[in-house]
């Protein structure tokens, strides 16, 4: 049986409905992410999880106990909020310390237990500061060790990076991710970004107005997107319209050009217009073998990145974006040319209308 | 531009002259008991007194009990309603305005009629009862001032993620009151405190008409009787309530007092 179940959770305040239907299960030792845009319900889901917040209806179970109606201190879940919330009061080795002091622990106990998660975060030096003489990513830093410190069952982190800077941010996010491997603790953390959440979780929820979209493994979510609204939210795929043709054998028409896809289109009627998705690192420049699909466009747009180059060819209505690696030559595609595209049979992606 | 600053001059002139002359008169008159030159003299005859030392212990003691109980009041109300119960803010605010509105004579008035020797609870019947009464009292007259010093202070931290990031480090109310709201408005307690005292020191209404022997009544009572004393006493009332001010402004001035490492 899972570690976590959440079945049926529904919370609504007032007449606003957040939460919807929300059923999961989190595995022992699993790290999984809420990725979703703003408003969505993750902090709400969250904060059920961690008892701050009583569900209007369902069940939440940790490792077969209901704990539904349980108070959030008697859950022994560690929280790490965006806020960081660290006690100003208190130096550092007092805010890691909190949890075991209210558990009566011994002060012997207490020291070690807090020497070891300050060697664990890297910050043994920092014992004796208050919060405020450190800055934002030690903070975090300090946060997770305090939720870490009572060895609690679960951990929970609601946008632990958002106010920090990218540099920091994804240090950090590696740093967590270890940690959480290292201890094997199961954990829940929520973002919304959608790189944060490819990079870190063993299964990535997908959150849109308070249901969820999909659930998957970061590739899963990412190559094989089942909605427009997860093919849209994750990563820059490019989304177009496709009139089926004949669905047996995948036959769509895109902007008057005949493609094709392997994948299954399940029902679909001749006439019938579905979302498709088409990752940019999928599609190449030029004419493709038999088994590819090949379109034809108008280099719209060049733009060098770096590492990647991304042009944009015109079809007719719709545009695609393609990535492509920098190979170091000093040509880039001039605008305005006439271009083929080429890609996978594969890599056509029907999403649900919905 | 220049005849601007000479009129800002003019009104900051005119306004320490308000507020200094009566205070220079007072302090010159109160130099005069000995004939013919300056001396502390009315200062040492009032020092000196059994009567201001019992009435000023008697004040002083009032004052600390009633910032203690209302610190109990206070306190954990304005935590409930910050965390709580938002709506309910507007409410209580005006409910701890209302010692502002009602003079003290009718508070008091109505004190007498509630806890008189023929009521349920017939507090003034004692001396006891009646010094519990007054504490009563005073803890309302205070209520204005230290529900808007612990209120501003606890909107100034987040009163909810600390609770909760508490409250998951498995800690209940109590320790949450006691270790983190407490500490992070210890300046807002403080100078609800301060001006609570100022309050209590100075007050006379309840004291005189509960006929307890309190500091406000016997600088009334001198006043009434004497020449230079009651000068030496407005001064050193005065001093005591800046003293209390500057207290508010030391603690308020956000200097950092850590709390000790336990
Ligand atoms: N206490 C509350 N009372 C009323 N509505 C609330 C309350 N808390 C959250 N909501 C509403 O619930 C919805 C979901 O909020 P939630 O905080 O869960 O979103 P989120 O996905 O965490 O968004 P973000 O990425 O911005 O943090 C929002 O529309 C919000 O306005
Ligand atoms: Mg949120």
């Amino acid at each position: 049986m899972s570690f976590l179940t959440l079945t049926g959770v529904r919370k609504a305040f007032g007449a606003n409905t957040v939460v919807r239907d929300f059923n999961l299960s989190v595995e022992r030792g699993e790290f999984v992410t809420f990725l979703g845009p703003s408003g969505c319900g993750k902090t709400t889901t969250l904060r059920i999880v961690a008892g701050f917040e009583a569900p209007s209806a369902g069940e939440i179970r940790i490792s077969g106990q209901d704990v539904t109606h349980l108070r959030a201190n008697k859950r022994a879940i560690g929280m790490v909020f965006q806020s960081y919330a660290l006690f100003p009061n208190m130096t550092v080795a007092a805010n890691i310390g909190f949890g075991l002091k209210v558990a009566r622990k011994s002060p012997a106990d207490i020291k070690s237990r807090v020497d070891e998660m300050l060697a664990l975060i890297k910050l043994p030096q920092l014992a004796g500061r208050y919060p405020y003489q450190l800055s934002g990513g030690q903070q975090q830093r300090v946060s997770l060790a305090r939720a870490l410190a009572p060895s609690p069952q679960i951990l929970l982190l609601d946008e632990p990076l958002s106010a920090l800077d990218a540099r920091i941010r994804v240090s950090l996010r590696e740093e967590i991710r270890s940690l959480q491997r290292s201890l094997g603790i199961t954990t829940i953390f929520v973002t919304h970004d959608q790189e944060e959440a490819l990079s870190m979780s063993d299964r990535v929820v997908v959150m849109n107005e308070g249901a969820i979209e999909q659930v998957g493994s970061p590739s899963e979510i990412y190559n094989a997107p089942r909605t427009r609204f997860v093919a849209s939210f994750v990563g820059t795929l490019n989304l177009l319209n496709g009139k089926i043709v004949d669905a047996s054998v995948g036959a769509i028409d895109i902007d008057g050009q005949r493609a094709t896809t392997r994948r299954k289109l399940n029902g679909a009627k001749p006439g019938d217009i579905l979302p498709l998705a088409l990752r940019p690192e999928a599609l190449r420049l030029g004419e493709g073998g038999d088994d590819r699909n090949t379109l034809a466009g108008v280099i719209e747009d060049v733009a060098f990145l770096g590492a990647v180059v991304r042009v944009r060819v015109r079809l007719q209505e719709a545009a695609v974006i393609i990535d492509m690696f920098n190979t170091g030559g000093p040509d880039l595609p001039a605008r305005g040319a006439p271009i083929t595209v080429n890609f996978s049979r594969d890599d056509l992606i029907p999403l649900q209308a919905h | 531009m220049k005849s601007g600053k000479l009129g800002a001059w003019l009104a900051m002139f005119l306004g320490v002259a308000y507020f200094l002359a009566p205070l220079i008169a007072t302090f010159e008159f109160s130099l005069r008991m000995r004939r013919g030159e300056y001396s502390f003299d009315a200062y040492r005859v009032v020092l000196a007194s059994a009567d201001f030392h019992d009435s000023f212990l008697y004040s002083t003691v009032l004052g600390l009990l009633t910032i203690v109980v209302g610190i109990l009041i206070v306190v954990p109300t304005a935590y409930w309603v910050q965390l709580r119960l938002p709506k309910l803010r507007g409410l209580v605010e005006f409910i701890t305005l209302l010692p502002l509105v009602i003079p003290a004579i009718v508070l008091v008035f109505g004190y007498v009629r509630l806890y008189g020797s023929s009521s349920i609870l017939p507090l003034t019947a004692t001396s006891l009862g009646a010094d519990a009464l007054l504490m009563f009292g005073y803890v309302g007259l205070g209520l204005p001032y230290m529900y808007r010093s612990v209120e501003t202070a606890l909107r100034s931290i987040d009163v909810r993620t600390l609770t909760e990031a508490a409250e998951s480090q498995g800690a209940g109310i109590w320790t949450i009151l006691v270790h983190i709201i407490l500490p992070n408005i210890r300046s807002g307690i403080l100078s609800g405190a301060f001006l609570t005292f100022a309050i209590v020191i100075g007050e006379f209404t309840f004291a005189s008409l509960l006929d307890r022997p309190a500091f406000g009544p016997y600088l009334q009572l001198i006043g009434a009787n004497r020449a230079y004393e009651p000068s030496a006493l407005a001064i050193i009332a005065f001093a005591l309530t800046w003293a209390c001010m500057g207290l508010i402004q030391l603690v308020g001035s956000g200097i950092r007092i850590p709390v000790g490492k336990r």
